[in-house]
């Protein structure tokens, strides 16, 4: 009996130091999670989310506040990202995955007022005023703030155009 | 003409555009004949009862898995066509004392389909050796029937008709002059009542390679399941590992404890052609499922089904101990597949790139 | 070799019972009639795509460069045959995907006028760079089907002081005997390329490793390499994919490749027995690569066969050529374990590709796949050591990761393991999938780094232009001041004189 009790309590004993140390030793810097969660997003600032910056979002992603899918400019790959991170299950409904999204401005439309310019969080349209602009696919995150300044609505998102280089196949669906 | 080919492809596919021949049912149907000799000869020693147990136990390993694959809605007919639950089945028969009344095959069919498989996700899904969980739950809970063996019998001792229904259907009591203990049960128990192994086989060992001894089917025609061993082999079904690793775990510890001890210890022989040795190294450590994948990890797993084997034949409780050492070995597959795995070309076994050796030629 | 290797059959690949090589090998070479167009692709090479020198309606003579190599890893384009450069733009890509690319359309006028040739009479006279630049000019790329330009491979491997060329005669793909077929006909060729290549090189031997299931290949290139001692005709084992580099050199040399380092790092460079023959003919004769020979062969095919083609020859003008017996089930450029299979037969064909193959449905086992059994083929089939059942199943549960970790970066792609999976699961496909997510989302942390340098850079931008204003402004402001102070003084003092 006193054997079995010792045993026991020895037992307790030595699995709760274990643990207590390995709490110590392997602790998790506070707030590192945020960090890492803004290192992910854009970092564009755009402000489509609805908050101020990328790292608000990020605060309000990791607190619980806001979904894995805040970011528009991200997209689903993002989310992902953030959702394998934070070990939470995703819902990607509401978030249509189109690939990445890339803006365009339409040239027939376009009166060359220069209002996206100067919004753009990247720099990422070309042109000057009085001029029809561009959009650079490369710099540009899709994040759609252009559209609500432009006038004449000549800016549109499109997806980004799928070429040989980043053409990859499906996932394959095997038996259950 | 071109027009036709350009406008028939249908929708593009991934390499290889080739595939060797095989599916889940033919390395089914392959196990299946290495095995029918053994089986047969099985049914000529023990007779119709034999024939009747089989038939149940497949049946009721069948009916399991279907009535499974019903509820969770999946194929049926296609799912039970590729075989594994009759070899499932099958296996477990091979594993029963022959003359066991039927509910005995009826519960353990179910068992192996339905727990040991179907409640993991099916085909290719379970931990367990399916056919070995319906074993050993069988034997924990009935262990009179499970151990009620009989001497085979050939021509005119053999039950008719209507006796072999009657052992299989009836009241089960089989007659006490046929029935008689296996040599692991026999030495188990004459040990335990203190009488030493060299006067209870004063006599020599009722072992002989024709198989004419009490036991269950895939105990009996030992011969024609190492033969059907040989023949998976050479089909390419298995390979060597698992059954020479275990069959080398059982032999030599018992060699050495023999060779120290004879009054104790049974010789390696008598522990390779007793009990399941034969049938478990060939037919049950073997399966794909439950077993590790790579070759070191399958020698691993072999090993070890054989060293527990013997260890729990020669200090368990129980007189035979191959479905014990095999599910315990099971539950150690996916650590074994996780920590022994074959090298990768260009890396170390650790997985890291090969060190070029700088300055050497 | 030995009783391991006999009691556990091959340590790795595969053994197409049936390799479908003949008849097809043994058809004497065809010569392909010039057909009424090309497409000639830009980007036929791994590296950046050629430039077009040429414009539409230019007349081209066969040999004449018409898009030049853009950067170190690149190779030109030449004209095959003469005529007039009709269009260039997007075709669609000899391609698993449909999606187009670009290529430089010409319309053949027969006439096959061809720019004169810079002969050169003795090769080894030529400083190694010399020969590099003649191999870069004529756009020989590895016509094994990697296309990894040979000019800079060459350059590197004398770099890298290699000793030993590897020479590629493996053709293990089933059905393909394009390589089989230059070696039993143009065995000297092939022995004269290697030649120049060692040269060009500084490798002081060779290997050229064949596959014994072609004897009068071995045959007729033993016979041409018997003057050079240096040059070592090795048969080796037919066994899939013994065409592989990794393999190959492992199975001639002994030697294994680290992951992720290439064969020149261990001191060997692998060139194929076609890019031989093509480094002769460009070093020698000064001729670009502009044909080649390619397999057409498949259940479909009439008249299977080695044909010499011009590169840029559309699929369909191929298949009319040796004739169709049923419509295919599949066309597949390459063999069938590798090949890309193709949306049409409106595709160019292009320089690493040695066969193209027109199977019936009874060729392509087109079977749903049932649940993974563990049975250990795979492990045992792959060449690379991997495990492929559980990389398929850490990809299906979305755990990319996880399989980069288990080395999925070292998967061949040789299709070992879907080839003899009892389950028929699409292992290749799951694998190249994986690989494909796994390098998205490299390119979209880059982008994502790139305009978040963006982004901070307008940030700063526009702090310095409000700093730069608000300076301004007090620059204004301090002026007026001053001067409002010197007025004020001035005034002051104008009273204080007054008074």
């Amino acid at each position: 009996m006193l054997t079995a009790v010792l045993s026991l309590a020895m037992l307790g004993l030595i699995l709760g130091l274990g643990l207590g140390y390995a709490a110590k030793v392997f602790a998790v810097e506070g707030n590192s999670l945020v960090t890492e969660v803004v290192e992910m997003m854009p970092g564009t600032n755009c402000g489509q989310c609805g908050l101020a910056g990328c790292t608000a979002a990020a605060e309000a992603v990791v607190g619980g506040d806001a979904p894995a899918t805040i970011c528009p400019g991200g997209g689903s790959t993002l989310a992902q990202a953030i959702a394998a991170k934070l070990g939470i299950t995703l819902s990607l409904e509401g978030m249509e995955d189109k690939g990445p999204m890339v803006a365009e401005v339409a040239e027939e439309i376009c009166i060359g007022c220069g209002k996206c310019l100067k919004h753009c969080a990247t720099d990422a349209i070309m042109g000057a005023a009085k001029q029809i602009h561009v959009v650079l696919n490369e710099a540009c995150t899709g994040c759609g703030g252009c559209m609500d300044d432009c006038p004449t609505g000549a800016i549109g998102l499109r997806p980004l155009p799928q070429t040989l280089r980043d053409w990859n196949w499906q996932k394959p669906a095997l038996a259950a | 003409m071109n027009t036709s080919i350009s406008s028939a492809l249908p929708a593009v596919a991934a390499s290889p555009h080739a595939q060797a021949q095989g599916s889940i049912g033919s390395v089914m149907r392959k196990v299946m004949l290495a095995l029918a000799p053994a089986t047969l000869c099985g049914f000529w020693f023990f007779g119709l009862p034999a024939l009747s147990l089989w038939l149940v136990t497949v049946g009721a390993a069948l009916a399991g898995e279907a009535a499974c694959l019903r509820l969770m809605n999946k194929p049926v007919t296609s799912t039970l066509l590729d075989g594994s639950a009759v070899l499932t089945g099958w296996l477990l028969a091979m594993s029963l004392p022959p003359w066991a009344p039927w509910w005995i095959g009826v519960l353990g069919g179910l068992f192996s389909t339905v727990i040991g498989k179907q409640v993991f996700g099916g085909v290719g899904q379970n931990l367990f050796n399916p056919a070995m969980i319906a074993r050993v739950a069988l034997l924990v809970s009935f262990p009179v029937q499970m151990t009620a063996w009989v001497m085979p019998m050939t021509g005119a001792h053999a039950p008719g008709l209507l006796e072999a229904l009657q052992v299989t259907f009836g009241s089960g009591a089989i007659p006490d002059a046929m029935s008689s203990a296996s040599l692991l049960g026999q030495a188990k128990s004459e040990l335990s009542r203190g009488v030493d192994l060299l006067h209870v086989f004063a006599n020599g060992l009722p072992t002989s390679f024709s198989g004419e001894r009490p036991g269950s089917m895939g105990e009996t025609a030992v011969l024609l399941i190492a033969a059907g061993g040989v023949v998976l082999m050479l089909m390419r079904v298995i390979t060597w590992h698992i059954p020479l690793a275990m069959l080398s775990a059982i032999a030599i510890p018992a060699a050495i404890a023999h060779g120290i001890n004879p009054a104790r210890y049974l010789d390696a022989g008598t522990h390779v052609l007793s009990g399941a040795a034969m049938l478990g190294a060939f037919f049950i450590a073997t399966d794909y499922v439950s077993s590790p994948t790579s070759r070191a990890g399958q020698i691993v797993f072999g090993i070890g089904c054989g060293f527990l084997t013997w260890v729990i034949r020669t200090y368990g409780g129980y007189p035979e101990g191959v479905a014990f050492a095999v599910l315990l070995m099971n539950a150690l597959t996916p650590a074994i597949d996780r920590l022994v795995k074959p090298r990768v070309y260009g890396r170390d076994f650790k997985g890291q790139p090969l060190v070029l050796k700088t300055g050497g030629k | 070799m030995g009783l391991l290797e006999l009691l556990n059959g091959a340590r790795w690949g595969v053994h197409p019972h049936d390799d479908h090589k003949r008849p097809a090998a043994d058809v004497p070479l065809r010569v392909m009639p010039l057909p009424a167009k090309l497409c000639v692709p830009l980007l036929q090479h791994v590296g950046a795509p050629a430039k077009p020198v040429v414009a539409v309606g230019d007349r081209v003579l066969r040999g004449e460069l018409i898009a030049s190599a853009q950067g170190n890893v690149s190779a030109p384009v030449h004209a095959p045959s003469s005529g007039v450069v009709v269009a260039i733009g997007d075709v669609t890509a000899p391609h698993p995907s449909g999606l187009p690319f670009a290529a430089i359309t010409i319309e053949l006028d027969g006439k096959d006028e061809a720019i004169p040739l810079n002969e050169v009479t003795d090769p080894f006279s030529l400083e190694p760079a010399e020969v590099s630049q003649r191999i870069a000019e004529a756009g020989i790329v590895g016509l094994g089907g990697a296309t990894f330009p040979s000019a800079p491979k060459a350059q590197l491997g004398r770099k890298m002081a290699v000793q030993t060329l590897v020479i590629n005669g493996g053709e293990c793909e089933p059905y393909l005997s394009s390589d089989d077929s230059i070696m039993r006909e143009r065995a000297d060729e092939v022995i004269d390329g290697v030649r120049i290549l060692m040269h060009a090189t500084g490798a002081a031997e060779a290997l050229v490793g064949i596959e014994d299931n072609k004897p009068e290949a071995i045959v007729a290139m033993r016979k041409a390499a018997e003057p050079f001692a240096s040059i070592k005709v090795r048969p080796v084992p037919a066994r899939y994919p013994m065409g592989s580099d990794r393999q190959l050199v492992q199975v001639l040399t002994g030697k294994e490749v680290p992951s992720g380092a290439r064969t020149a790092s261990i001191g060997v460079l692998v060139n194929n027995v076609s890019t031989c023959a093509a480094i002769h003919r460009a070093v020698r004769m000064g001729e670009p690569l502009h044909r080649r020979i390619v397999t057409v062969n498949g259940g479909a095919v009439a008249r299977p066969g080695n044909v010499l083609v011009p590169i840029g020859i559309l699929i369909e003008d191929l298949l009319a050529f040796v004739g169709l017996k049923e419509t295919p089930a599949r066309l597949v450029m390459g063999g069938p374990m590798m090949g890309a299979a193709l949306p049409h037969a409106k595709v160019p064909t292009v320089k690493g590709c040695g066969g193209i193959l027109a199977l019936t449905a009874a060729e392509i086992t087109v079977e749903d796949p049932s649940p993974c059994i563990r049975c250990g083929s795979c492990v045992k089939a792959c060449p690379m050591g991997l495990v492929p059942l559980e990389m398929v199943a850490r990809i299906n549960a979305g755990d990319y990761d996880g399989a980069d970790k288990m080395a999925l970066d070292d998967c061949l792609a040789c299709g070992c393991c879907a080839y003899v999976c009892p389950s028929h699961i699409p292992l290749v496909q799951s694998f190249s999938h994986a690989k494909g997510e796994i390098w998205k989302r490299a390119q979209q942390r880059k982008r994502n780094e790139f305009t978040k340098g963006l982004a901070q850079a307008r940030v700063e931008r526009l702090e310095r232009e409000a700093r730069e204003r608000a300076e301004a402004a007090a620059k204004r402001k301090a002026a007026r001041a001053a001067q409002l102070a010197a007025e004020a003084a001035a005034s002051t003092g104008s009273q204080e004189t007054s008074a």
